[in-house]
């Protein structure tokens, strides 16, 4: 599972590094660090985080759609 | 046929080509597919990856915390998409309408969207630049690449320009107890985003924390040894430095090659549009088959008096793109302008700083929350009497109150009650920006054709 914050509207309330601790911590006073993929057993806490969030700035996947087409290494 | 019958079609079965699978691109293909395109879709990315998300990467990566293979940005959707990826694009042809890649195919399109956003500026000496130890940051590989080194326990980085990046890696580097000099050629770092009222701050905050800082200097050479690794740095002033990893921030180039010879208004300074993402040409006439979204695009803010804007902002990269991406499937009467005010943050030495508005336009500064030498403070910027930008230092909570001002045009300096308000730091002064008037760009472009119907804009490449 993946998930990205948006930072311009993360204001520090840390909800999200209560309810996740795994995959969200604060780094000094208000800025927030968060993994970007976290594993299945964590889903629970982090749906609940995301739903937590008062700017709602978290974004959990809701598609695991394969991407193809990569042709190697080119130059 | 109407103009709305095409549009129709287009939905239906048209064919849209997204050059640049990155934030915008992906953004911009899940708007598509939402507001029910159903025609073929192809991404191609000049990378092998899938679309990843960066700000991590001189973060969260480098301290160990995540793997840089572990960036991959959430899907809101299934985009149904024709994924060409580690392929980049090489040419456009607007005459034919398709898109021409480095391995000989081309991509037809209806619609096509310019997404492919910036590179690292590479050291200016390529010998230098090829030692062991050498870096630059920008993509998911330079991130891991990096990271292993900062691993092995260098005896001492040197970072080369301290805008963001620069000073979020020399953060890290301290973060992880190892020696870092960093050499600017402004009088302190960020001088350029924030002034240098603020960028003081910034400076004192990377000195109490053990960071060799270098103001006023440039890095002159780098020096290897016999076998090719970094050994010595010299700067300006005459000093050297032993290090065995330089670390080039010296900011980003956009991404816009590939687009010479197509006649769009795309050269160093990005690909210019309209404030609906329609691309201009290189007579600043608009098209109507091809747009720009990200980090690439310059669009005229109508906040900022019209200026041309390119903002390489993680939040501008998703909002543009899905207007982009609206516009291209709608009739013209339903198209929407990009008013998306810019707004950037950074996290170095533990504290995060935000910024919302064009701090660079500012005129005048007052300190309208906490203080200076606290490194709590919110510092506004006016423009003519008016507020035009604000930037926070651990008091991000307040910028969205900021952001409204700005929309708002309110008058500056503030004169409403504030919380948290030193009256000592309630006189305006002159943030200190460099002088803009200084040239940074040669001319790029120049008139060509003898009689008036032959008269047309041609872009020639900046002198080296």
């Amino acid at each position: 599972m993946r998930l990205v914050v948006d930072l311009n509207r993360c204001q520090g309330f840390a909800q999200c590094a209560f309810l996740a601790p795994d995959v969200f911590a604060l780094h000094g006073g208000e800025a927030l660090l968060f993994t970007s993929r976290f594993d299945e057993a964590l889903r629970d806490q982090v749906e609940q985080a995301a739903a937590a969030c008062p700017v709602q700035a978290i974004l959990v996947d809701f598609s695991d759609e394969p991407t193809k087409g990569a042709e190697g290494r080119v130059g | 046929m109407s103009a709305d019958g095409d549009v129709k079609a287009l939905r239906r079965k048209g064919r849209i080509v997204v050059v640049g699978a990155s934030l915008a691109g992906l953004r911009a293909a899940e708007t598509l597919r939402d507001q029910g395109f159903t025609g073929s879709l192809t991404l191609v990315g000049d990378e092998p990856y899938e679309p990843y998300d960066r700000p991590p990467l001189s973060k969260q990566v480098l301290l160990g915390l995540e793997c840089a293979e572990d960036t991959a940005l959430p899907r809101t959707r299934d985009i149904d998409a024709e994924w060409r990826l580690g392929v980049a694009a090489a040419g456009l042809d607007r005459a034919a309408k398709d898109v021409r890649l480095v391995n000989g195919d081309t991509l037809p399109y209806d619609r096509l969207l310019i997404t492919t956003g910036t590179k690292a500026r590479p050291w200016f000496h390529p010998e230098e630049a090829a030692l062991d130890g050498v870096f630059v940051l920008r993509t998911r590989d330079d991130s891991a690449r990096l990271f292993r080194k900062l691993a092995a326990g260098p005896r001492r980085v040197l970072v080369i320009g301290a805008g963001f990046t620069g000073s979020e890696i020399a953060s890290v580097c301290r973060e992880r107890d190892v020696e870092v000099t960093v050499a600017e050629r402004a009088p302190a770092p960020l001088v350029g985003a924030l002034g240098e009222v603020v960028a003081t701050v910034a400076a004192r905050l990377q000195r109490d924390h053990g960071v060799d800082l270098r103001c006023g200097v440039s890095v002159t050479a780098l020096e290897g040894d016999p076998a090719g690794r970094l050994r010595r740095a010299h700067l300006s002033d005459g000093s050297a430095i032993d290090v065995d990893v330089a670390v080039v921030c010296l900011g980003a180039l956009r991404n816009t090659e590939w687009l010479a010879g197509s006649g769009l208004a795309a050269g160093p300074r990005g690909v210019a549009c309209d404030a609906g993402c329609r691309v201009f040409d290189a007579n600043g006439i608009v098209t109507d088959d091809i747009y720009a979204a990200g980090d690439v695009a310059r669009c005229p803010h109508p906040l900022f008096g019209y200026q041309f804007l390119s903002l390489e902002h993680w939040g501008n990269a998703v909002e543009q793109a899905r207007i982009a991406a609206h516009n291209m499937l709608c009739a013209s009467t339903d198209r929407r302008p990009h008013l998306w005010v810019p707004m950037f943050w950074s996290v170095q030495f533990g504290v995060n700083i935000k910024s919302v508005g064009v701090p660079t336009l500012g005129d005048q500064l007052v300190v309208a929350q906490g203080a200076l030498d606290e490194a709590r403070f919110v510092a506004v910027y006016g423009y003519r009497g008016r507020v035009i930008a604000a930037a926070s230092f651990d008091a991000g909570k307040w910028l969205g109150f900021y952001q409204q001002q700005i929309e708002a045009g309110a008058p500056f300096p503030p004169d409403y009650a504030l919380v948290d308000r030193r009256t000592d730091t309630l006189q305006p002064v002159d943030p200190a920006f460099p002088d803009p008037h200084l040239p940074t760009h040669e001319p790029t472009v120049t008139v060509t054709g003898h009689s008036p119907t032959e008269r047309r804009v041609q872009f020639v490449a900046p002198h080296a």
